[in-house]
């Protein structure tokens, strides 16, 4: 009997976002995963920051990712976060290397596979939440069987 | 190196004072202010010095008001009040930053505390009250909301780089709860084998219930002041020999951020503390006799002593497996009050608290002619810190 990794209680889902974070909830609002790539010297971060840590330069990128990447750590939560939401768990919260955009990682929610299938290494693809006024919420399944 | 440290075996520990350990909730009607006073003033009876004469306050942490516990206490003036910014990593550095107060002639005799009073909340459901931020969305989104689901991710690449097993992390769950059952303040009290271990309901994998530490109300004081005044008051002063704060930027907000390189994810993050300890210290990771490691999860631990030289990098797992923690005969007996998995959690001054009873020589599961102790602050976001105590000559 196969558990499908679900989704974290919507309540969490609270988009707050300034000047530098906003275009990569916008992008996934248009279902298109991006990363902050520094426009001076090309070095990708996650989150996005005022500044580059590599050279200071507040110049920004925001290119379109291929949308795909491998688990670099993962876990599967299976106690209920907050009351009430049992029916919520499993969900399993990734850390995922993003392809394209090394060594940015991504903490991203896997869904919609057996929970039993992951392991490290796992190859995974975006697909997007809608919440609503354009904005997403990336998560991953897995990608194929993820090996 | 080390001639550049100048705080080495200048002041010492000279007080100690604690309130009783209770399961979370269970303190009240009594209030947070009380536990912490009530520490102060024990901590004050202990080492003979008068209350109203404390001039210094170390904190970590917590929201402190030195001002209020002035009035409470009846303290006349005081010369020194400074909190190690970060949340649970503070608990050893604050005792590092009383030290620096009084060399730096800030203040004579500082007082070091941390009391915990848990309402209704969890402490794995706190970060998803927080007001959402730009910075947290990134995590709890994904619903990474407890701390608990955090060091899951850091433990699981750690099995997966290293082959750390779940028998491992029940090592230290199962021998520091072998210490709390011989600890009359420790809350845990029933011993628990490796398939107890195994019927532990799992939280986030590879974390189960067990390898959690506990919800506990409490305070714990100690009082810090010069080597020179130390030699005239009550008890056998414990020696700061040591200190360490801060963190590397490879590090920096760690849990809530996710982006460690690959050779410091899989860490606790002390790699940088302890490197800066040990440069401060006549000894290293040998000439250690005891070690209170800072343990909200069992995993930490593991990560920890590989970080502080007990073993090298990636055979943290095999290493306590060999029984290389356990008050009986290992190699570096750790958390020997039952630590914050089975004992109490006061966010890392249970530990200073048990440091100083083993040097003392007052401890309840005393180590032989331990003379100098290790202890660590809690793996979190910098700053970080540890603490090298032993007992003087």
């Amino acid at each position: 009997m196969s558990r499908i990794a679900k989704r974290p209680p919507d309540a969490l889902v609270r988009i707050v976002a300034d000047s530098w974070t906003a275009p990569f909830w916008t992008a996934a609002g248009q279902e298109r995963l991006t990363c902050a790539q520094c426009g001076n010297c090309g070095q990708f971060r996650m989150p996005p920051t005022p500044f580059c840590p590599h050279c200071r330069s507040q110049a920004i990128d925001w290119p379109t990712l291929p949308g795909t990447g491998q688990i670099y750590s993962f876990t599967i939560v299976e106690r209920a976060v907050l009351p009430g939401t049992e029916d919520t768990v499993p969900y399993v919260v990734g850390v995922i290397d993003l392809d394209d955009a090394a060594p940015a990682r991504i903490i991203a929610n896997i869904v919609d596979c057996d929970v039993e299938a992951l392991h490290v290494g796992a190859r995974v693809r975006v697909l997007f939440d809608s919440y609503g006024d354009g904005i997403g919420v990336p998560r991953f399944t897995l990608d194929g069987d993820g090996a | 190196m080390t001639s550049g440290f100048g705080l080495k075996d200048k002041t010492a520990i000279v007080g100690l004072g604690y309130t009783p350990y209770w399961k979370r909730g269970k303190s009240a009607p009594r209030s947070l202010q009380e536990l912490v006073c009530a520490a102060i003033i024990d901590a004050a009876d202990d080492c003979g010095i008068a209350v109203p004469d404390i001039d210094g306050f170390a904190y970590f942490a917590a929201d402190f008001d030195t001002g209020g516990l002035m009035e409470t206490l009846g303290i006349k003036e005081v010369g020194f009040s400074s909190m190690l910014t970060g949340s649970g990593g503070g608990s050893a550095g604050a005792v590092g930053l009383a030290s620096a107060a009084i060399v730096a002639g800030l203040a004579e005799t500082v007082v070091v505390i941390c009391g915990v009073q848990q309402g209704e909340l969890r402490y794995g459901a706190m970060p998803s009250t927080y007001d959402a931020s730009p910075e947290s969305c990134f995590y709890q989104s994904a619903g990474l909301v407890g701390p608990g689901h955090m060091f899951a991710l850091l433990a699981q690449r750690h099995m997966h780089l290293y082959g750390t097993k779940r028998e491992h992390f029940a090592e230290v769950a199962m021998s520091t709860r072998l210490n709390a059952l011989t600890h009359p303040d420790a809350l845990m009290k029933t011993p628990m084998s490796l398939d107890d271990y195994f019927a532990a309901p799992m939280i986030s994998t590879p974390h189960c219930l067990f390898d959690f530490c506990l919800e506990t109300d409490g305070a714990v004081a100690v009082i810090v002041t010069s080597a020179e005044r130390a030699k005239d008051l009550r008890q056998k002063p414990v020696l700061v020999h040591a200190s360490a704060q801060g963190g590397a930027g490879e590090w920096g907000r760690s849990i809530y951020w996710m982006n460690m390189p690959d050779a410091s994810f899989a860490s606790s993050g002390h790699a940088a503390v302890a490197r800066q300890l040990y440069a401060r210290s006549d000894f290293g990771a040998q000439g250690i006799d005891v070690a209170q490691i800072y343990d909200h999860f069992s995993s930490q631990v593991i990560l920890q002593l590989e970080d502080y030289g007990f073993c090298k990098k990636g055979e943290g797992g095999p290493f306590v497996a060999s029984g290389a923690i356990r008050r009986d005969g290992g190699a570096i007996p750790v958390n020997t009050d039952g630590g914050q998995l089975s004992c109490g959690y006061i966010w890392g001054m249970s530990h200073v608290r048990e440091a100083v009873e083993q040097l003392r020589g007052t401890a309840h599961n005393q180590i032989m002619n331990a003379k100098t102790c290790l202890v660590t602050g809690g793996p979190s976001d910098i700053p970080m810190s540890a603490l090298l105590l032993r007992t003087d000559a």
